[in-house]
């Protein structure tokens, strides 16, 4: 019998043949912790009682999610971190650097590594073929100390990607598709793997957003198999040396199959206060917003940027609509800025944010008022999200998200193309 | 060991930013944690509870952010197990590591109601509705689980076996 990609990779980083079901000890190649997670991994570090780091290459903190801290306590903890990787050599990626799923993707991850982080996004990393996965405090501590953490191989679900998008339509309206037939823990403990010509067809930032999203479905990773796509970002980052093929066995034990036909697909949007809440975005028309935010490790990539530009060139926000743009990192915005995007959507009159987790978690920037709706691209609409339990935040793709803007109220970005 | 206290009960899809928001993730003092426990969904959850008392809820507790905040906040306010028909990924590993009991049981869930009392024993999974005089039966832990959570947690756990094998002289 052959291995899907999670057994693949969970067998070689074990030393053993593992098999879903399977508890496996595997060697961490990166393990991180951002600014909200990251003072209790150390405060848990001391607890336990063991010194130091196994390795600070495989370590790498960031400062995302106050960025930059809005208050005294935050500042606190930014500089423990700070102070804890100064004295231990591992890499501190500051406040403006970025949202940490992006720059792991940018700088570290590649097919075939195991990578936890304790933020649930960490999944991101699944479009390389990393089997990337969150975790919490204390167990990202463990993995700092001793550099391997225990895992139980998941079971696999193969989502076979059929076709191509049509205009106006992208991989965020395909994910929240998914997520709505799934359900929010329609994929717990298992392991999405994505294949098909729809996939080969995809680009790597297509393939960040479906996989940072797999975990609001429950999954335990997102997994494309490594290909050429794969291949050209890796050398386009400096570390094509770190490439190789990785794909799943032809007859690998699947527990379920599931079928997208990417040319059936059309604007998604994902309701309060629940991500498989979805309709089609045509549906919600007349639906008025006050803000609109775009950013975020699901949809503040170059690419991203790049859609919502187009539609916003030489157009106005609407005058009751709040445009914030957050890219996911300090690379993105430069290469926005080269582009002409950032100056587009300036003109457009959005405030563009510094690199970072921005308005999604909350903590600072774009909180909402009582009874605000917010059309986000993010990947979280849960009550209370963006700051306050009064707002109401729809969830839907950059295009979505620019073309709302513009209307002053939720639109499918095809009337606006 | 005998759990006994009243039901607190909650729907599905029961997420951390409604145990813990992320404005409290600044505090990793438990203590501090706790009084904000549930208050995404119950503001004034804390102050109607009572120490050793049960939370039940439905499908995914625990679902979204991987904050360790959630479970520690609710283990701090004196919850002494969580009882829900499924358990969310990270949250359940994150709540075995710092020592908060769970169970899944979907007919606990679906024959308790709010104020109920329960009696509960973790190591066979035995969960008793004194008030409606039920019976139910939860998956049992596995001995590792249950060494876990009787120590207090993975770090606590840690510590034990480095200190036994330091008396060892093994290390």
């Amino acid at each position: 019998m052959g291995k899907t990609l999670s057994e693949k990779i969970l067998s070689q980083k074990s030393g053993s043949d593992a098999r879903a079901g399977d508890i496996v000890v595997a060697q961490v190649d990166l393990a991180f912790v951002q600014d909200g997670t990251g003072p209790l991994a150390l405060r848990q570090l001391a607890e336990s009682g063991i010194e130091g780091v196994a390795d600070p290459k495989q370590v790498a903190f960031f400062l995302d999610h106050a960025s930059p801290s809005p208050n005294r306590e935050l500042s606190q903890d930014h500089a423990l971190l700070r102070h804890f990787a100064l004295k231990n050599g591992v890499q501190l990626w500051d406040i403006g650097e970025g949202v940490c799923h992006q720059l792991v993707v940018e700088s570290y991850a590649s097919p075939g590594e195991v990578i936890v982080g304790a933020d649930s996004h960490t999944v991101t990393a699944g479009a390389l073929a990393a089997f990337a996965t969150g975790m919490g405090s204390t167990d990202v501590a463990i993995a700092i100390a001793l550099g391997r953490t225990w895992l139980r191989v998941p079971e696999s679900f193969r989502v076979v990607l059929r076709g191509k998008f049509k205009k106006g339509v992208y991989a965020k309206d395909l994910i929240l598709h998914l997520i709505g037939k799934l359900g929010a823990d329609g994929a717990t403990y298992k392991a999405l793997e994505f294949c098909g010509r729809g996939v080969t067809g995809m680009g790597m930032s297509e393939r960040f957003t479906i996989a940072n999203m797999a975990v609001e479905a429950g999954a335990k990773v997102g997994l494309f198999p490594a290909d050429e796509t794969t291949r050209a970002y890796l050398e386009s980052r400096g570390r094509g040396e770190r490439f190789r093929l990785l794909r799943p066995d032809p007859d690998a034990n699947y527990e379920e199959t599931i079928e997208v036909d990417l040319e059936g697909l059309e604007p998604t949007v994902s309701m309060p206060h629940a991500v498989d809440n979805i309709v089609l975005a045509k549906e919600l028309k007349g639906e008025k917003v006050e803000q609109v935010f775009i950013g975020t490790c699901t949809n503040g990539r170059l690419e991203d940027l790049a859609v919502a530009a187009r539609i916003l060139k030489g157009k106005r926000r609407h005058p009751s609509v709040r445009l914030l743009v957050a890219p996911a990192s300090r690379g993105v915005l430069m290469e926005a800025m080269a582009a002409g995007y950032v100056k587009d959507l300036l003109e457009a009159g959005a405030a563009i944010l510094p690199p970072g987790c921005g308005p999604c978690v909350g903590i600072h920037q774009g909180v909402l008022g009582d009874g605000e709706r917010c059309l986000s691209t993010a990947n979280r609409n849960f009550r209370g999200r963006m700051g306050n339990p009064e707002g109401f935040i729809y969830l839907g793709s950059p295009a979505t998200a620019a073309a709302t803007a513009i209307a002053g109220e939720i639109i499918d970005p095809r009337e606006m193309m | 060991m005998k759990l006994q206290g009243k039901v607190h009960k909650y729907g599905a899809n029961i997420d951390t930013d409604a145990i813990i928001p992320t404005r409290y993730l600044n505090i990793s003092e438990p203590a501090e944690l706790a009084k904000h426990c549930m208050e995404g969904i119950d503001p004034d959850f804390v102050g109607r509870m009572e120490k050793g008392d049960f939370i039940v809820a439905g499908t995914n507790f625990g679902y979204g952010s991987s904050r360790e905040h959630a479970p520690i906040a609710i283990k701090e306010a004196g919850i002494s197990c969580v009882i829900a028909s499924s358990f969310a990924r990270i949250f359940f590993r994150n709540a075995i590591n710092i020592g908060l009991p769970l169970l899944e049981c979907a007919p606990a869930e679906e024959e308790s109601e709010a104020g109920d009392i329960l009696e509960v024993e973790l190591k066979s999974g035995k969960i008793r509705n004194i008030t409606r005089d039920k019976l139910f039966q939860a998956e049992p832990y596995p001995d590792f689980m249950m060494e876990l959570i009787s120590a207090g947690g993975l770090i606590e756990h840690t510590k034990k076996k480095i200190e036994a094998r330091r008396r060892q002289g093994e290390i």
